[in-house]
């Protein structure tokens, strides 16, 4: 009886202790579930969210503040994965996804104001003051914050064309054949 | 009974891999005349686009005149092939065009005219017996030499032998498993020789100890003719059974040496690399003869009315391949590039023969019938049978076809080698291929997102610390310069007492004037300048060019709508400006210093800024922030601690305000400063 008992009350120490050490030696810092939302968050960084970047809604999704329908540019898939992850109710989206686009700079137009680099949240453009400017394409995230601040509305969103480098199989449909031809 | 025929496949050195399909090989049809060669075309069209990686850099220009094997485009980057010139003519364009790719979309082509010479290049091969390997393999860049078997994977990158990978067996790929495709077969046929040198060259490289070469037994021809060929080398010729994909590189590795490969190597990590023997007569072609890759054998067959190959220069027409068979049937419905199992439909008969393209069919619907409507799956699991890969198409289907492409994903979706025997066997007809099709480029797809979002992330993190540490670093300087203002702090008292008059005008018409005033001032120097006719010394002789950039530039600004005081010519004006609205700054603050000696004038002037706020938070908040900080700068610094309590963004600005215009005995006044300046930062703020 006593043994059994001594048994039981060691093992208990010996997992509490266990467990009190992983909890301090496998700490998680910050808040996984933030980190978690950003990950499915698309990063445009666009605040048509009503957040001024992906980072603060995923902040305010977590804190239970905001909506998980809210971001255009994550789509439909977006806000699936969304209720996935969170366990909560699908709802549909709350505005229309638009197709990805990049910044376009007419050069011959800049009058090289800077104005667009200091809205453009990823530092996709290139410029210096009185200078040329031009978009980094290839970072450009498309979230059109860089629009509205140009004096000369030298900037336009161009939508990324279809290449045969990005071009994706289609879903496979079954063609329709006249039954004609079948006799 | 399945064991024995394995132990007699064994005694062969031959061992059978999973699955597989017996599909009818139609193969006789184009084996019956030689290899031809063809007339040259009109035009040739050579998309840049040949091969897997980067696009090479055109190093030519419209209009120039090429010789035949002359670089058209160079190997740019790692992976990347070089492009020449199939015959000497006229390059006419370089420009989008349709291109043979399941996409058919255009893609960047370089046009050329031949002027019917084929004149070409000084060209001569190598003593590659005597040469240093890594110049060899330098110099197979500039070859243009890809993987003819289809997979188009620039073959200098193949044969480069880095430390770690120490290759001991060369495979080379001669099975042509596909139905229809014939051109191995005839270049082994008439060619033995050339691939038999160009294998040596290959095994030479790579200092291989091994070399065997796998034909299907459905190549009688050929299979005597290597044979024959091979006689004084060391290098093996096997036989293996015809079915269907044999010619899969893993596959024929398998059926060869005996030795699976982990779904998550590369064959050349277990010491073996696989080749295809067209690959191997290039190589001959190069090193030997000193050609770079601008022809290959393609073959043209179905409803056509010879079916035959041909050997095809780069860039030739499909359409004129088909009139070199002798034309097509009338019932031709479209035109497949590769074989009818993994080949894809072209776009039209005038995309070019591209270093891929080892066979054209034109098809008809007694050829090749529509497949009957797709049944749902019974889950018969013949499709698993028939796989190759032992994967299970019936699961992968499922996955495809519901969008879950991350079960498809753990289903080993990407080990699928797309070879089309599980759509074959399919009772329900399902276009199973197409599915797999689909679900991996969606989900490349949607991995090339979820990088470019992690990259935006990145970028938007580095961006947010690096303003915020701008931002630290100014609120530092600030701090200092303030200690340092102190004593000059009581001057400035003093002037601004004789500036009393200015304390009624806001500091927005004090700047407005002062703009005003140094417009027109510079228009009056202009006007003078025009007066004298003397011109501004930048202006003195301008060269006609420049004249003419300062014409377009004026053009330009004029088509934005820029008035023409922004011009060049006014450039003076701009600085003098900009001046004298510095000084409306300097003299606005001052009258913002005023406060400090009367509560009337300090409220006149922060009535303003109120009223601003309305309208532009942001001007009103930067204005007051100002104000009150010039007003710090004159008065000894004492903390109003009841105020630094204030619960806001800019919690140590404020601080410092509010202490500077307590101490300034306008606390009124100051306290609705502040307040202003909280709400307007506030919203500001959250609009950032
Ligand atoms: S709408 Fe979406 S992409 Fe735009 S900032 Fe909000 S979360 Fe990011
Ligand atoms: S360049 Fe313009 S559209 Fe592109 S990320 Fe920057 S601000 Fe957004
Ligand atoms: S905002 Fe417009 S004018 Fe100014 S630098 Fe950017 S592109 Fe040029
Ligand atoms: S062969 Fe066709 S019907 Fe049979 S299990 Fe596979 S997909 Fe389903
Ligand atoms: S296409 Fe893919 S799944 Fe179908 S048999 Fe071939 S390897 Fe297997």
């Amino acid at each position: 009886m006593l043994t059994a008992l001594s048994i039981m009350l060691g093992l208990a120490i010996a997992l509490g202790l266990l467990l009190g050490y992983a909890a301090l030696k496998f700490k998680v810092d910050g808040d996984p579930l933030i980190a978690k939302i950003d990950a499915i968050l698309p990063q445009t960084q666009c605040g048509q969210c009503g957040y001024p970047g992906c980072k603060p809604y995923a902040t305010a999704i977590a804190h239970g503040e905001a909506d998980i329908n809210q971001c255009p540019p994550g789509g439909d898939a977006g806000v699936r994965a969304l209720a996935d992850l969170l366990g909560v109710e699908y709802k549909p989206l709350n505005g229309e996804p638009k197709p990805k686009s990049v910044a376009f700079i007419d050069e011959n137009t800049c009058i090289g104001c800077t104005l667009c680099i200091q809205a453009c949240p990823v530092d996709a453009i290139l410029g210096a003051a009185k200078h040329m400017h031009t978009i980094i394409s290839s970072e450009c995230t498309g979230c059109e914050l860089c629009v509205a601040p140009c004096p000369v509305d030298c900037i336009s969103m161009t939508p990324v064309a279809e290449t045969p480098e990005n071009w994706k199989w289609k879903y496979p449909t079954i063609p329709i054949v006249p039954v004609a031809h079948q006799g | 009974m399945n064991a024995i025929i394995q132990f007699t496949q064994k005694l062969n050195g031959i061992f059978k891999f999973h699955g597989g399909v017996h599909p009818p090989g139609n193969k006789s049809s184009s084996t019956q005349a030689p290899i031809a060669d063809v007339t040259l075309p009109a035009l040739l069209t050579l998309p840049l686009r040949q091969h897997v990686g980067h696009l090479p850099k055109v190093k030519i220009q419209v209009g120039e005149h090429v010789l035949k094997g002359q670089l058209l485009a160079e190997a740019e980057g790692a992976v990347s092939a070089a492009i020449h010139a199939p015959t000497s003519g006229t390059i006419v364009a370089i420009e989008e065009a349709v291109i043979p790719h399941p996409s058919s979309l255009p893609d960047y082509c370089i046009r050329l005219q031949p002027d019917g010479k084929d004149a070409w290049v000084a060209h001569t091969g190598q003593d590659w017996r005597n040469t240093e390997r890594s110049a060899l393999i330098q110099s197979l860049t500039g070859s243009g030499i890809v993987g003819m078997g289809g997979a188009t994977f620039p073959t200098q990158i193949k044969l480069r032998t880095d430390g770690k990978s120490n290759i001991h067996t060369l495979v080379i790929n001669a099975a042509e498993c596909e139905p229809y495709i014939s051109c191995d077969d005839m270049l082994m046929r008439e060619r033995a020789d050339g691939i038999v040198q160009g294998v040596l060259i290959a095994q030479h490289l790579m200092s291989a100890e091994k070399v065997v070469i796998g034909i299907e037994d459905n190549k009688p021809l050929a299979i005597a003719a290597m044979q024959e060929a091979v006689k004084n080398t060391d290098i093996q010729v096997k036989i293996v059974p015809t079915l269907y994909p044999s010619g899969d590189a893993r596959r024929l590795v398998y059926l060869l040496l005996g030795q699976e490969i982990a779904h998550d190597k590369r064959s050349t990590q277990e010491g073996i690399q696989v080749f295809n023997v067209a690959t191997m007569l290039a190589l001959h072609r190069y090193f030997d003869h000193g050609e770079p890759s601008i022809s290959r054998i393609v073959t043209i067959t179905g409803n056509v009315a010879q079916p035959q190959n041909f050997e095809v220069l780069f860039g030739t027409p499909v359409s004129h391949l088909l009139a070199a068979a002798g034309g097509v049937g009338t019932d031709t419905s479209h035109y497949i590039m590769g074989g009818p199992m993994m080949g894809f439909d072209l776009p039209d008969a005038n995309v070019p023969v591209t270093k891929a393209s080892n066979c054209i069919i034109a098809a008809s619907p007694g050829l090749f019938p529509s497949a009957p409507p797709a049944m749902p799956c019974i889950r018969c699991t013949r499709c698993a049978d028939a796989c190759p890969v032992s994967l299970q198409p019936q699961e992968l289907y499922w996955f495809a076809k519901s969008d879950n492409f991350e079960k498809a994903r753990d289903y080993d979706l990407f080990d699928c080698i797309e070879c089309g025997a599980c759509s074959y066997v399919c009772p329900s007809h399902i276009p199973l291929v197409q599915y797999y099709r689909y679900a991996k480029s969606e989900i490349i797809a949607t991995d090339k997102a979820k990088e470019a979002a992690d990259l935006a992330r990145e970028r938007n993190e580095a961006r947010l610390a690096r303003i915020e540490r701008e931002k630290q670093e100014r609120a530092q300087k600030h701090a200092e310069r303030a200690q340092g203002a102190k004593k000059a702090a009581e001057k400035m008292v003093a002037a601004a007492d004789s500036d009393q008059a200015q304390t009624g005008a806001t500091a927005d018409e004090a700047k407005k004037a002062a703009i005003a005033a140094a417009i027109a001032r510079a228009k009056a120097q202009k006007e003078a300048q025009a007066a004298t006719g003397e011109a501004p010394k930048n202006m003195a002789a301008p060269s006609a060019s420049v004249q003419q950039e300062i014409a377009d530039i004026d053009a330009r600004r004029a088509a934005v709508g820029l008035s023409e005081a922004d011009s060049p010519a006014m450039q003076d004006a701009d600085k003098q400006a900009k001046i004298a609205a510095a000084i409306a700054k300097a003299k606005a603050a001052k009258a913002a210093a005023q406060t400090g000696h009367s509560a009337t004038s300090a409220t006149s002037a922060v009535v303003d800024p109120e009223k601003q706020a309305k309208t532009d938070p942001a001007i009103a908040r930067a204005r007051a922030a100002k104000a009150a900080a010039e007003a710090s700068k004159n008065v000894s610094e004492l903390a109003a601690p009841q105020l630094t309590t204030t619960a806001s963004a800019d919690q140590e600005k404020q601080a410092k305000i509010a202490a500077a215009i307590a101490r300034a005995k306008a606390a009124k006044a100051a306290a609705e400063a502040a307040k202003i300046a909280a709400t307007a930062g506030n919203t500001d703020d959250a609009k950032e």
